[in-house]
This record gives structure tokens, sequence and C-alpha cells, in this order.
């Protein structure tokens, strides 16, 4: 078997694993609705952490008294005390009494741990077709699909390890993106390993290709919870309202403030790094094509992403505009970012053809 | 600009949610004494405010839209050419718009020019107000600091008194990066310290910057210049004005400027894809070799590559395109030559299936005109007509017709050299005329019709073997020479946008104060609070931990 064939045997399978993970996370949504129902008694699980320290002050205190002994005794004076790393547990649960406090089930485990199971195929599947082509996996449009979705999943992934906040509840969506994604690659953008065009041979395909789709990694997931923050302010209203909410799993969730912080953090990265890809892109336009910005169209629409963000970042700061209105410029955002690349990548005309279909 | 009580914090549009909320009813009551100079200051407010801001940057993001969905005069000039001739009715109505000049057109320019109006009288009160707060102390500690963000209480170990405490914290907090500063009111010692004033430097930083990257693009195409030339393998260009193709110089551009240094094209290397069936053909790698030479200089080998641009004698050369150039020569009944020539041919598909003209001027009894297909790798399709199947010379045939008449170069009128007007011409060979096309492989002579005289294929290596015709064309390489004095700015600017951006979104910018009670029973309890200037989100664990470092770890968990 030929290594790219091998690829297409992890992609696919990676896909199944994918979809099982998809079908757990579901499962999870469901559960999480019929606990919210059914949960009148439930306690909110705060973990207290147990710090042990000793801080400047008391070593000041221990070192006063040495001093004074050592002092009464003749003797040197004891060195500065060094504290010990601190570490605190936080306070978990929103507090307001519309939300519930929700475990682990045992179908969100399962989905989490498909998840990593599908990354590694996925990965797999990445770098052989690397391999295959000898040169970078990101130089077609089924590739850019392949590359782009496996940051996803990884950016997914991170956040989990990263995060304070227990973001596994967004995993519907995104193993359903990842999914979708790499359905509609295998199946449309689909071309044998072939060696690059002279003006793809350039270090800035490694660099300005990665950067722009690790970024779409993070306005991804940006975009997931802007989805949920909306979703729980309309709950939120509702509730202050005082009208009986329907239990949903948005209970179990945080709250929209929270989410809106969260996505505001991850769409900021995606953000950096948006304006990274549109600099080194003209950097790279520049050796490749003598200019480094001429309005092609897919400059235009790396552009207009990056304007739209940037207003999502002022909307944050304006009065009347944080909240609700900001999160769907950033709906806006992503939107623009999956048009740029599906539809301006396949339809419209320009320098940048490079889907290889 | 709006009034505010707390002079350290970063000023901002009155909109900004860190801003105090407006007073309705004072708006109400200046309201109608407005005279000229409060509206215009009222127009100037509302164009600095946040959401002016907000509403120009989507506006520009949507004013940017159409340009993508039709083709531009800048980057697809053959596009627009096109456009027209499809949709008639359409497209002068849309050049009304200036549709196919969208980002040099006057809507779009108004939208980017109020925009950074905006911007510049947002930054200058800002810089302004930001250095101020550089030099100003951190204001004094809040009587109740309860309420404030991370709010945290310990009590001093024994043996420490007030003094002691606020001592070691203000060091401690120096030590982390804050400015202090040591309050004692009613009593009471506190330290009131700030850090992060270089968020604030990088938002302005940023914003500054983006100014610059307009400027120095409005400014840049001003100095510069940009120019095309085709060189074919064998022969110098001089970096002169004559010496162009094409020469688009910048509105303050001074042509004394040009350093006339000259490039050869010694060589073009062309590879070609020939084991993966899959891109069979495919070109893997252009290099042109070259030598230049400025006055009284060395020679100097260079390369040019398509990601590997030449910069010399202040000029950038860019490998754009190459092709072939078959050698031509066209003698007359007479057997004189009159014509002799590499043309270059203009590449038609990936095959390089090219077309080229060929005209003689002089030496006949009428002009001579050639329109002529070159086929590197000649094969017969099933109709009959001719294709190229492989971008490399493995069988090249050069075809030919011929016109007799006036060129209509006399006029003195610019004429392209890769089209010929035939308008004003007879055709003798080929199309309708029955007779057939001139068709010769490298090395061929043939006559012209109507016993005009012949016209040779030159092969460049006549002592290749038989049947290896892979020297036998030279190529030409097309290159653009550009110069753009301003470049390195844009450049400049857009790593201070990076940096500045970078800086601005991850440097948090916070307040934390510490201040020291006595309690009745002489122990002294210490409190500990800060408080968020823009985006923290680690701000109370940042107050705890300061704690913990300073008095030990909460009471409670004593
Ligand atoms: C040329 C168009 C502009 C772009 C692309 C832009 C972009 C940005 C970006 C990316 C940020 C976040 C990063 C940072 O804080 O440095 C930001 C912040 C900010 N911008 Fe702009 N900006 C523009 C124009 C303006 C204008 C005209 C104003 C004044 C009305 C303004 C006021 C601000 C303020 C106050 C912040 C800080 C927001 C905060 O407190 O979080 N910007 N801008």
């Amino acid at each position: 078997m030929q290594l790219d064939e091998i690829s297409i045997l992890c992609v696919y399978s990676a896909m199944v694993v994918y979809a099982i993970a998809f079908i757990a996370f579901s499962i999870d949504l469901a559960k999480r609705s019929a606990a919210v129902t059914a949960a009148a008694d439930a306690t909110p699980e705060v973990t207290a952490g147990a710090p042990e320290h000793v801080g400047v002050l008391q070593a000041a205190a221990a070192a006063k008294a040495s001093a004074a002994a050592a002092a009464a005794e003749g003797g040197a004076s004891a060195g500065p005390a060094r504290p010990a790393k601190v570490k605190l547990g936080a306070a978990g649960g929103p507090g307001a009494g519309a939300s519930v406090a929700y475990g682990r089930s045992p179908a969100l485990r399962v989905g989490v741990a498909m998840t990593v199971l599908a990354w590694l195929l996925h990965l797999s599947g990445t770098v052989l077709r690397g391999l295959a082509a000898g040169r970078v996996p990101w130089a077609n449009m089924y590739e850019f699909a392949l590359t782009g979705t496996l940051i996803i999943t990884t950016v997914f992934l991170l956040v989990l390890v990263v995060a304070k906040q227990d973001l596994r509840f967004l995993g519907t969506f995104v193993t359903g993106l990842v999914l979708v994604l790499l359905g509609v690659a295998t199946i449309n953008f689909y071309v044998s390993p072939i060696p690059l065009p002279p003006a793809l041979q350039s270090i800035w395909l490694v660099i300005h290709v990665f950067v722009a789709s690790a970024s779409v990694g993070f306005f991804a997931l940006g975009f997931a919870l802007s989805v949920v923050q909306l979703m729980q302010a309309r709950r939120e209203a509702v509730i202050a309202s005082a009208k009986a909410a329907k239990a949903s799993f948005l209970a179990t969730l945080p709250d929209a403030v929270s989410l809106e912080n969260l996505a505001y953090r991850v769409n900021i990265i995606g953000f950096i790094m948006w304006t990274f890809t549109l600099m080194a892109g003209a950097v790279w336009a520049e050796k490749a094509w003598g200019r480094y910005w001429g309005w092609d169209t897919k400059e235009v629409w790396t552009f207009i992403i990056w304007v739209v963000y940037a207003g999502y970042i002022h909307a944050r700061a304006t009065r009347g505009w944080r909240g609700s209105r900001s999160a769907w410029l950033a709906i806006i955002g992503f939107s623009t970012v999956l048009f740029n690349f599906t539809v301006v990548n396949l339809f419209f005309k320009g320098l940048h053809a490079y889907s290889g279909l | 600009m709006t009034s505010r009580s707390d002079p350290g914090a970063p000023s901002r549009p009155a909109d900004h949610i860190d801003s105090a909320e407006p007073d309705p009813g004072e708006a109400s009551v200046n309201q109608p004494k407005l005279g000229v100079v409060g509206w215009l200051r009222f127009a100037w407010r509302q164009l600095t405010s946040m959401r002016t801001a907000l509403l120009l940057l989507l506006l520009l993001a949507i004013a940017a839209v159409p340009g993508s969905l039709v083709p531009q005069r800048s980057s697809d000039p053959n596009g627009v050419t096109q456009y027209f001739d499809d949709n008639p009715t359409l497209a002068p109505i849309l050049d009304g718009f200036q549709m196919f000049d969208v980002y040099t057109s006057a809507w779009f320019s108004a939208v980017y020019l109020l925009l950074f109006v905006s911007l510049i009288g947002c930054i200058i009160p800002r810089t302004k107000h930001h250095f101020e707060a550089l030099r100003a102390r951190p204001p004094r500690t809040p009587a109740r600091l309860g309420r404030l963000a991370g709010y945290t209480e310990r009590t001093a170990p024994e043996g420490i008194d007030a003094e002691t405490a606020i001592a070691t914290a203000t060091t401690q907090l120096r030590q982390a990066g804050y400015r202090v500063e040591r309050y004692e009111q009613r009593g009471v010692l506190s330290v009131s310290a700030e850090r992060g004033y270089l968020r604030e430097t990088g938002n302005l930083v940023f914003h500054t910057a983006l100014l610059g990257v307009l400027v120095a693009v409005g400014f840049g195409g001003g100095f510069g210049f940009s120019g095309q030339r085709v060189i074919v393998e064998g022969q110098t260009f001089v970096n002169t004005l004559a010496a162009y193709d094409s020469f688009n110089p910048g509105r303050f551009f001074d042509d004394t400027r040009l350093q006339p240094y000259s490039l050869s094209l010694e060589e073009l290397d062309a590879v070609y894809e020939t084991e993966n069936r899959k891109a069979f053909g495919q070109p893997i790698d252009f290099t042109a070799h070259v030598t230049v030479e400025g006055q009284g200089e060395e020679s100097t080998d260079r390369t040019v590559k398509v990601n590997e641009p030449l910069y010399t004698h202040g000029t950038d050369v860019y490998l754009l395109g190459n092709g072939y150039a078959p050698t031509i020569t066209v003698r007359n009944a007479d057997g004189e030559v009159v014509f002799t020539d590499s043309v270059p041919f203009l590449p038609q598909d990936a095959n390089l299936t090219s077309i080229g003209v060929v005209k003689v001027p002089d030496g006949m009894d009428e002009q001579l005109g050639m329109v002529g297909f070159f086929y590197p790798t000649q094969e017969t399709l099933d109709t009959g007509a001719y294709a190229s199947t492989y971008p490399d010379l493995v069988y090249p045939v050069l075809t030919l017709n011929v016109y007799q008449g006036d060129l209509g170069i006399n006029e003195g009128k610019p004429t392209s050299v890769y089209t010929l007007d035939p308008s004003t011409m007879e055709q003798l060979t080929g199309g309708d005329t029955g007779v057939d096309s001139i068709e010769l492989m490298p090395g061929e002579t043939t006559e012209l019709p109507n016993g005009l005289g012949t016209v040779t294929f030159e092969n460049a290596s006549p002592d290749a073997s038989e049947g290896d015709y892979s020297q036998s064309v030279p190529r030409f390489a097309s290159f653009d020479i550009h110069h753009d004095p301003t470049q390195i700015w844009v450049l400049v600017f857009a790593v201070l946008i990076l940096a500045g951006l970078l800086v601005s979104l991850f440097v948090p910018r916070r307040r934390m104060w510490v201040k020291a009670l006595e309690r009745p029973d002489g122990r002294i309890a210490l409190e500990y609070a800060a408080l968020a200037r823009g985006e923290d989100p680690t701000l109370e664990d940042a107050v705890s931990a300061f704690a913990d470092k300073h008095a030990g770890p909460a009471d409670d968990a004593k």
C-alpha cells in the first residue's frame, strides 16, 4: 500500500471515530437536559483548595524572631525564606440560582476519549499525507481542509487542558464541524499528492498557511462559544423576566458573561494570528508576485475577515455593543472565514489558484 | 474629552464601556445652547466615538466586498474587458459607481479616510493623557476595599506592625512590576499600586502604526516605479527608461535616479515533472541565471527564481513569466537577410502552446507580417488541429501564417509587438487562403509564398545529436523590475502593529491595594483588593496569590 492510501485510510477511520464522539457528546447534551429537569436538589459542587504555604510576612516575623534569637546568641542572621508555590483551588459554581451543577457523564467521557482517538488518527493521516507528497500537507484544498480541521480539534483539546472552565460541552459542535468539513474534503476536494509548483515553493507556505489554519481553529471555537453565549443570554433573559424557563442543557453551562469572556479570549488569539497571516501573506506576495498587496480576491477576503474581527474587538469595548451584539459580530466573522475557505477558493478568480481542483 | 474622576485611568471615548455613563439630565440641558462651536464639538465627538469607529470598520468590511465580485482594473484588466463584453448594459452602470476600481473609488476612500480621521481624533487625546498618566502617582487607596475585585483579608503574623507590613508589600509590589505609592489616610497605612501601563502604550502604538501603514502605502507608489522587460537568453538589458517594455513611474519619481546597471540573461532553466503521472508536465522549477554588472564594477553571476527575487542596484527584479523565443530569419527574393531575431512567443496554456508575431517592415516590396504558433511538443489532435502535449522541447513545431501589406507602424502610433492588425494586410497562407500554413522544425527553411523569399527557424544548438531538440529554441524570461523606497516602512509599521497588538491584548493593566488596619487586639488586619483596567481574566487569582505571598494563606485555611 502506498503512503497516501494509508493516509486516506487513517482519515476515514478518524471520521468514523469522530462520528462516534459526536454521538456521545450529543447523548451528553440530552442527559444534561434530563438532569436539569430532574435536579431540584442538586447541590453546587464547591472545591476549596487547602494551600500549603508560608507568606513573606510570616517569614519576616520568623526571621525577626530567629534574628533576635541569633542576635541573642551572637550568631549570624538567617537568610530570607523563600515562599513556596501557591495553588489555590477555584471555587466552582456560577452562583446564580438558575444554574445546575452537572458532573461528567459517562457519555461525556466517551466523547472526549473518542475525540482524542480520532485526533490521533487524523494526525497520522495528515502526517502520512505530507510524507507521501514530500512536503508540508497544506498546499491544496484537500490538504488545507485536512490540516485545518486537525488544528480545530487540536485547539479544542488544548483548551480543554488549559482552560479553567470545563468546555467539554463544545464537543458536539467541534466534532460535528470537523466531521462535515472532512466529509466534504474527502469527497469533493481530494487530489492525489503532487509536487509544488514554483510559486508555492517557499518557506512562507509553511508559515503563512499554517498560522492561517491555526487562527481558523481558534475562530471556530470562538464562534461556538458565541453561539452558546447567545442561547444562554436568551435563557437568562427569560429567567430574569420571571417566566419559567424551559429545562435545557444550558442550565449546566457557564453563564452568558463567562461564555462571552471565554469567546473573547479565544477570538483575540485567533485575531493576532490572523494579523500575522495577513502580514506574512504580504511578505510572501512581495517575493512571489512582486507586490505586497494587490487586492487579489483572496487578499480582499483576508482583509475583510481582519476588519470584521477588529470590529468585534471594538464592539466588546463599546457601550451598547458588549454582549449579544458583539457575539453576532464573532459569528459573522467566522462565517466570512468559512466563506473565504470555500466559496472564494472555489468560485472566485484570482492569483491564489491553489485549490488543486 | 470626558470628564472623569479618575485621572489614572486610560482616556477613552465617552461611549467606551469603561467610561462613566453620561448623565441624561446634563445632555438635555446643554442641547438647546449649542452654537456653531458647540455643534462642531458635538460632531467631532460623534466622529471620534467608539460607536462611529465601529460602524466605520463594519462599513469598510462591507465596502471591500464588491471588489472581489467584479474584476478590478488594478489586478485583472483583461477580466474587466471581458466583463464589458459579456455584460454590455450592466458594465457601464457599474463603472459609473467605480465598481471596477473599488479600492481607489471615492466611496471606498471616503470610508477609510473618515475612519482614519476618527482614529487620529481618538489617539491624540489618548496619547496626551497617557503621557500624563505615566508620570502620575497611583491614585489614593479607596476608603473601602471590600467591594472591589478579589478582595481578601489576612491577619499579619504576630510581631509585625502596620509599618513593616506595608513596607514589605510595597517592596513586593514594586518587584512585581507595579508602580507604588504609599498613603496614610486617617492614620491608616496603605499602599496603592498600578501596573500594565504598557497595555495602553501597546494600544496606542498599534493604532498609530495603522496610520503609519496607510501613510507609507499612500506615499509608496509616489516615489517608486515598476517596469516590465522581456529578455531572451543571451540578451542584455540596461536599466534605463528606454529599455523597458512598459514603465509606470510614481507621481514623484525622477528617472535620473535609475542606476544604469546591466542585466544579462545567460540561461533560463525550466524543470517539469516527468515521474508523477498525476502531475506530468507540471512545472517544478524555473531559474533564471543572470549576470549583473554595475558601472565600473565586476560582473557577478546571480539567479532569479519565482520566490527568490534579485535585489540589486536599488531595484527588485522578479521572475514573473517565461516562454520560448524562436529565432526566425527571413530572406527576400534576392537572398538578403531582411529579418533575424529571437521573437518572444506568449504562452497560451500549461503546455506552452505559444503565439508570436514577426514584423518585417523593410527590405521587401511590401511589408510582411507573420502570426506564428509554437508547439514545444507538437501532436495532431483527432480534429486535425495541432496542440502541445508537454511544455518542454520534445518535438518543437512552428507554424506561420503570412500577411502582406501595411503593418500600420509607420504613422508613429504605438503598436504592440505581440499583435498584428490584419485589417490593412492580405493573408497569404493559412485560414481561407487555400495555401497551407508554413510549418517548420528547428533548423528548417522553407519558401515564402509567391516567391517572396524564404523563412528559417534557426536551431539554437545545431550540433545536438539527431532528434534531440532540448536546446533548440531559446527561452525568454519576463522580469518585473520595481523600486519602492517606502516598502521598508510598511514592514516596520506592520511589525509595530503586531507588537502593539500582542502587548495591548496580553499585558494586564490593574491596580492593587494593600491596607493595614490595627485590630483591637493589637494585631494587624491586612486587606487586599484590585481593579481591572480592561480585560483581565486572572485578576482575582493575582490578588489572592499576592496576599498569599505577602501574608501567608487565607486565615480560614490555617
Ligand atoms: C483604523 C481602524 C481601526 C482598527 C483596525 C482598530 C483595531 C483595534 C484593535 C484590533 C483593538 C484591540 C487591540 C488593542 O487594544 O490594541 C482596538 C482597540 C481599541 N480601539 Fe481601535 N481600531 C481602529 C480605529 C479606532 C478608532 C477610530 C478608535 C477611536 C474611536 C479606536 C479606539 C480603540 C480603543 C479605545 C481600543 C481599546 C479597547 C479596549 O479598551 O479594550 N480604534 N482597536
